[in-house]
């Protein structure tokens, strides 16, 4: 039993931060521009493919700085040249361009890389076990995942707390318009910010393309939960987003790692589940069956309870 | 300085200024009066670049009209809006401190001269700006726009729901600031202020420029303060 939670709670904090890596951009761009960036994910994406390409010509090592920042550039050129100009239209009108610029996405990697998946493998330096405990060893390029994500944390939060560009994207969160007007060049902080918000998706799908696989589907997977967090964070709260991917990552990893039954779930709490009538089939499904179904009830829950979400301040 | 010929600003379809023409010379106060929903408020974001107009804006002898906000703030002309658009979340200093265009180049005023004339906000520097009363948002806005050290600065309704004794230290600032050579176009319900320090007025109705002279102009023309102004 210990084992399984120390385990699950490891598993749990490495997809947290990978989930954060995703979540935060989002938020960030949602809170500065009012966009729900649907083509987030596609970034995410992106950084594994062209990582896997990458590894292939200068190693892993450089495709880990050189992938992300890759498509950071891409980031910010579709901010620049795409939305900025889409924006006058409104936020309908921008809403379905990122939903295109996704589906595009999604087509040019099957054009250029295929369908199946790629055997984008984690580089042989980490690929050895780190400890073993019990009987379960934890690999070290998990270690390496966190301590990465980590990195970047402390160094996303000094920016934005001890530097003066820091200051403007904060203001520019809730107050955009009035930043302008102090003359700041509100456009050009957009275009960073988006551009950096996909670089951290990027950085995202490179790390985790070995583990979680580099297929054509990737984006969709990872994309639906990123935007669970963000909803049940708030959208626009970097606290909620980091508070959120926990609770997600968390959340699934236990219920992935618990191989009960509905029925002895609901027993060890006084609830006695007769073996038959209709829905006994129901009650013999485990509750690792039902982990993926987890972030979506927490969502719905969440948007009936909160609809701010857990720290947001405005109506999702 | 500032002259605006024929603005013209529409909200979807409906036309909000039709035809506005004003000045603001070097160092003068302006005060731009007229009732609730005549456009005064859509007047200054017009000029500032934050409602899309037609027209001419000319600011210290260049075409500004059609140009971004931020563009239009670092030529120096400065905003302060009416809802003491504050970044609450931040400190005060912060606040200031995004007001300053340049950290390398200070302008007339520095973050620590606000401090000074008031002790207010430098007793409070390093909490956020939420939790200041409405007058002193108020103070902070306006110190928050001058410490990027504008040539002219348009102050939307600064009095606004402040306390009597407030109103007085609004104005007072107000004189001070274009003493300091600051040339303000202020929008202003209470006539009695705006009739005190302007040296002349613009009153619009419907959208445009009813009446202009100096304050005594106004004071002796009971018809046009019967029509456009007293409700």
């Amino acid at each position: 039993m210990l084992e399984l939670v120390l385990f699950s709670l490891l598993n749990g904090l490495v997809f947290a931060t990978l989930l954060f890596m995703l979540s935060s951009g989002l938020t960030l761009i949602f809170g500065m521009m009012g966009v729900l960036n649907f083509a987030h994910a596609g970034f995410y994406m992106l950084g594994a493919y062209f990582a896997y390409t990458l590894t292939g010509y200068l190693g892993f090592w450089p495709a880990l700085v050189v992938a992300p920042l890759l498509v950071g550039l891409l980031g910010a050129a579709v901010e620049r040249y795409g939305l900025r100009r889409v924006h006058r239209f409104g936020h309908l009108a921008e809403l379905i361009f990122t939903f295109g610029v996704a589906v595009v996405i999604e087509e040019v990697v099957q054009l250029a890389w295929g369908r199946t998946a790629k055997s984008y493998e984690v580089p042989a330096l980490l690929d050895f076990p780190l400890f073993r405990l019990f009987r379960t060893s934890f690999p070290a390029y998990k270690a390496f995942m966190l301590l990465v994500s980590v990195g970047i944390f402390v160094f996303l939060f000094a920016i934005l707390t001890r530097t003066r560009a820091g200051l403007i994207i904060q203001a520019s969160l809730t107050h955009p318009g009035m930043v302008a007007m102090l003359g700041h060049d509100v456009p050009r902080v957009f275009m960073l910010v988006f551009g950096t918000g996909s670089a951290l998706a990027g950085l995202a799908g490179v790390i985790a393309g070995p583990v979680l696989g580099t297929f054509p589907g990737m984006a969709q997977v990872l994309g639906t939960i990123v935007f669970v967090v963000v909803v049940i964070g708030g959208l626009g709260s970097l606290t909620g987003a980091f508070a959120a991917s926990l609770l997600i990552a968390i959340v699934q990893t236990f219920a992935v790692a618990l191989d009960v039954s509905l029925s002895s779930a609901l027993a060890t709490v006084g609830l006695r589940m007769s073996a038959g009538g209709m829905l006994q089939d129901l009650w013999k499904v485990t509750i690792a069956q039902v982990a993926p179904i987890m972030p979506y009830l927490l969502l719905v829950l969440i948007l009936v309870v909160r609809p701010t979400g857990l720290f947001g301040t405005r109506e999702t | 300085m500032l002259a605006v010929s024929d603005l013209h600003a529409f909200y979807g379809k409906s036309h909000i200024l039709q035809g506005v023409s004003l000045g603001v010379g070097e160092g003068e106060i302006v005060s731009l009066l007229g009732r609730n929903g005549v456009g005064r408020s859509t007047t200054i974001k017009a000029i500032m670049g934050d409602v899309r107009a037609q027209g001419s804006v000319r600011f210290r002898g260049e075409e500004i009209c059609g140009l971004p906000p931020y563009v239009i703030a670092r030529k120096g002309l400065g905003y302060v809006p009416e809802n003491r658009d504050i970044f609450p979340t931040l400190t005060v200093r912060q606040n200031l401190l995004l007001g300053v265009k340049n950290p390398r180049r200070p302008g007339r005023w520095s973050v620590d001269d606000m401090f000074h004339l008031f002790p207010v906000l430098g007793e409070r520097a390093e909490q956020p700006g939420a939790v200041l009363s409405g007058g002193e948002q108020q103070m902070l806005t306006m110190c928050r726009t001058l410490v990027g050290d504008p040539h002219l600065i348009m102050v939307d309704e600064p009095t606004e729901g402040l306390a009597p004794m407030l109103v007085r230290q609004v104005a007072d600032l107000l004189v001070e600031i274009a003493e300091r050579g600051v040339a303000i176009l202020l929008v202003e319900q209470k006539l009695t202020i705006a009739l005190a320090i302007a040296r002349r007025v613009y009153v619009m109705g419907h959208g445009r420029v009813v009446f202009e002279g100096t304050p005594e102009d106004l004071r002796r023309n009971d018809g046009v303060r019967k029509e456009w102004l007293e409700v």
